[in-house]
């Protein structure tokens, strides 16, 4: 299990006031996530791992993803549902997460 | 799906399970949330519940040792794995301080906020979240529950005993023989699973016994998912293998002369698989909470509770869809984390969130090394009051892919891991 001194990270290290969102906003956003990724975005296998992956990276991975820069198969459709401040808000919350 | 004697109940672990039943409650935890059905939906509550509040306390109730999941059981159909590959036992929750009564629940006094368990006790909650699945409706099939009990037709639509007694009789039929799938109206669990179902069999037939086939009488008018994709696989890899028949409601199961009885016309088959009509698993029923064509739940879809009673939430397949919201195992699992941030909230007297999202992925195989997706994303629509696909955010692969085969087992490892620990 998570310890708790890294939830209470998770919300500190969000910018306050980041586009409207707060830390549980990310949170929940995130934990959608995990049917591919894994829960608190550890990968039981076979897909990347997005637990303590820097924000700006997973934040440039999710534009290209909804830009169709990057190739991708379900990601390409997932990432065109999430607003900028949406993904703001993701990115941060895997970031403060320990690998 | 039986019940437990008493004596069996005692074997299985049953003593300490009985020391959590009372109608007294425990002290300590600030709240207690009782969760009905350990499945995709139920499990990932219970266990989303405790890793956002470990203040609360969970009970989980499910009548079944281990879980078997309806995903990649089509491919213990076409013999590509095996029971033990798509089970997962649910010991890994109490690491999270899920509390799991193996038992079943009989009753639910929404009033009174009780459950009644079979073997005895009763168990009070602040919050009841019921996950039963599907439970089947016979009533328009003549001569089912005979045919099925006599093992002369089977559904396979709820994973375990029923999918390994159909890939025996899979593997016993003569080359030269006929697999009858039938496939009800929609909505019913997992649109795309017939067509996906067909494909695996089509798949083994092509490899043990090439001059059998596959007849597949759809009482709907076409393909209800991923049409294009699996038209395209039938045609480049099973070709003749595979017949379509559109339009074609069964109405009932000859069990002596092994045919289905559709409303236009009779089958004859080798192998009768006929999936019946579906509702929300019985115990939604009892808890009063059907509200819809005595099918299905409707619920708020900001925090999952039922539109019929107040302080029951209700997850997964039992729930009325919202609009273009199919039943699978990915929205089971996201529409109980959607669950369990309101719970968390209501609970410690906060407003839920007001802009949940939920994802929906779905793989099929094609072929033992092939698959697509479907996937989409909902947002709450505030006007509607109900979860909207967002425009853009929803479609299918372009073609079948080794690449996407290899996703939807990764889909599965990690799915499993997140709903059961």
């Amino acid at each position: 299990m998570r310890p708790a001194w890294l939830l209470t990270a998770a919300l500190l290290a969000l910018p306050i006031g980041a586009a409207g969102q707060d830390g549980a906003r990310g949170r929940h956003l995130a934990a959608a996530c995990a049917i591919c990724h894994g829960t608190e975005g550890r990968s039981a296998g076979g897909n990347k791992s997005l637990a303590g992956m820097p924000a700006a990276e997973l934040i440039r991975k999710l534009q290209e993803f909804r830009s169709g820069a990057k190739p991708a198969t379900a990601m390409l459709q997932i990432s065109k549902g999430y607003s900028d401040a949406e993904i703001d808000a993701i990115a941060a919350y895997f970031a403060a997460l320990g690998k | 799906m039986r019940a437990f004697s008493r004596r069996e109940f005692l074997r299985l672990g049953g003593a300490a399970a009985l020391s959590l039943a009372g109608c007294a409650r425990t002290t300590g935890g600030k709240a207690r949330v009782v969760v009905i059905g350990g499945g995709f939906a139920g499990a990932t509550a219970a266990k989303y519940i405790r890793l956002w509040d470990p203040g609360i306390e969970v009970l989980m109730v499910e009548r079944e040792a281990v879980f078997t999941s309806c995903p990649m059981s089509n491919l213990v159909l076409g013999g590509y794995k095996s029971m033990p590959d798509i089970q997962r036992g649910y010991q890994r929750l109490a690491d999270y301080g899920v509390q799991r009564i193996r038992d079943e629940a009989l009753a639910v006094d929404g009033a009174k906020k009780l459950v009644k368990l079979a073997c005895g006790g009763d168990l009070s909650y602040d919050r009841l979240i019921v996950a039963p699945g599907i439970d089947f409706d016979f009533s328009e099939l003549d001569g089912y529950q005979a045919a099925m009990a006599a093992g002369r037709v089977l559904h396979a639509w709820k994973a375990g005993p029923q999918t390994a007694a159909l890939r025996k009789q899979l593997e016993a039929m003569r080359d030269g023989g006929v697999y009858v799938l039938s496939v009800p109206f929609a909505p019913y669990r997992c649109l795309p699973a017939p067509y996906e179902r067909a494909s695996l069999v089509a798949a083994y037939f092509k490899q043990a016994k090439p001059r059998s086939k596959v007849l597949i009488v759809d009482a709907n008018p076409e393909i209800t998912s991923k049409g294009p994709l699996f038209l395209r696989a039938w045609s480049d890899l099973y070709p003749g293998l595979i017949e379509y028949r559109a339009n074609s409601k069964a109405i009932g199961v000859d069990a002596k002369n092994s045919v289905v009885n559709l409303e236009v016309e009779d089958v004859k088959g080798d192998v009768l698989n006929v999936i019946p009509p579906q509702r929300a698993g019985d115990i939604a029923a009892k808890a009063g909470v059907v509200t819809t064509n005595n099918r299905w739940c409707d619920i708020d879809w900001l925090t999952m509770e039922s539109k019929a009673v107040k302080n029951i939430h209700v997850l997964g397949d039992a729930t009325l869809a919202a609009p273009a919201m199919p039943k699978s195992g990915s929205l089971a699992n996201n529409q109980a984390k959607l669950c369990a941030a309101a719970v968390v909230e209501l609970i410690n007297g906060r407003p839920p969130d007001p802009r949940p999202k939920l994802i929906n992925a779905c793989y099929s195989f094609v072929s033992p090394g092939e698959a697509v997706h479907l996937a989409a994303v909902y947002g709450w629509d505030a006007g509607e009051r109900t979860m909207h696909p967002i425009k853009g955010a929803g479609g299918t692969s372009s073609e079948r892919s080794e690449l996407e085969a290899k996703n939807a087992l990764a889909w599965a490892q990690n799915i499993w891991a997140d709903s059961f620990g």
